[in-house]
């Protein structure tokens, strides 16, 4: 049976983590959050979720939570991402590709522009 | 949906709703038995017998919000197109199981696809919820346990890069290492 080999190696980066951490100043502390119901994975959450992860970690982004949630009623809009900024209101964006997503990661989250023209209004 | 990896995100996630906090997912491909199953298992808050008898009707839903569930007679129905079969298991207070079982070589068995982005999003996406994931070809077997990941990390969340990173690459390996021992079996 494989298990994970190398917790060492995971205990290793948890101190470069929390090394960055006492560095880096509160600014930029933001959550983004992928919906995940059936109506959102067959709109193509996942690789809306996968593009979010790809960007984190090619950007090299600290401070973001990542989660998922269920479907919250707008599945005509699917794939949606929410963001929370700091102490700014949660904003929902529709029809993210994975393409929107990278933009609303760039232009929102790190900067703290909104992308207007995926905003859903609820 | 395209992938099986998809519909085992979307079983999955019915699990979370039901406020699991333990879920497993064990996906075995048998090349003797010529079979692929897959199970998903939570101690959710479960359903009823009648939940049970309904909830392959595509218009049965948990949910609130949407009067149509569709994630189970999605499986069910891809399952039965390849000599398959479908089995769901509940208790209420207790959880649910859900079982699902393909032929393997089956003309319209939809692929794995890219499971170890699901495995991902699970972890990542519901952080609080420990999960186990299973998989197996034939004799051999890869297992991700989330317990020992947040034990080591504590309060570093899964979606720090270097996290990210690590948890890809883990999961890569593990998944890649199955498929290199098929092909050295003569």
């Amino acid at each position: 049976m494989n298990k994970i080999k190398s917790l060492e190696d995971l205990k290793r980066v948890r101190e470069e983590a929390l090394e960055k951490r006492s560095i880096a100043t509160t600014t930029g502390k933001a959550q983004v959050i992928v919906g995940m119901g059936t109506c959102g994975i067959a709109a193509g959450a996942r690789e809306t979720m996968k593009a979010v992860l790809d960007y984190i970690e090619t950007e090299n982004l600290d401070g973001i939570l990542v989660t998922q949630t269920g479907c919250i009623g707008l599945c005509e809009q699917e794939p949606i991402l929410q963001v929370v900024r700091g102490e700014a209101d949660k904003v929902t964006y529709g029809k993210v590709n994975p393409e929107v997503a990278k933009k609303i990661l760039k232009e929102h989250v790190v900067d703290g522009n909104i992308v207007k023209e995926f905003v859903v209004n609820l | 949906m395209k992938e099986l990896s998809l519909h085992i995100l979307d079983i999955a996630e019915n699990s979370v709703n039901a406020k699991a906090k333990n879920i497993s997912i064990t996906i075995e491909e048998n090349s003797i038995k010529n079979l692929l199953t897959i199970a998903i298992e939570d101690d959710g808050k479960g359903m009823d017998a009648e939940m049970v008898a309904r909830v392959t009707d595509p218009f049965t839903t948990s949910r609130t919000m949407r009067k149509v569930g569709l994630g189970l007679p999605f499986l069910k129905a891809a399952a039965e197109a390849c000599n398959g079969k479908f089995e769901i298991r509940s208790a209420l207070g207790k959880g649910t199981r859900v079982e699902t079982t393909f032929q393997l070589d089956h003309i319209d068995r939809m692929p794995m696809g890219n499971i170890q982005s699901t495995f991902l999003d699970l972890l990542v996406g519901y952080p609080e919820i420990h999960w186990i994931f299973n998989y197996t070809i034939d004799e051999n077997t890869y297992t991700l346990d989330s317990e020992p990941l947040r034990k080591t990390l504590q309060e570093i969340p899964y979606s720090d890069p270097g996290v990210l990173k690590y948890l890809k690459q883990e999961i890569n390996s593990g998944m890649l290492n199955l498929k290199h021992t098929k092909q050295e079996i003569p």
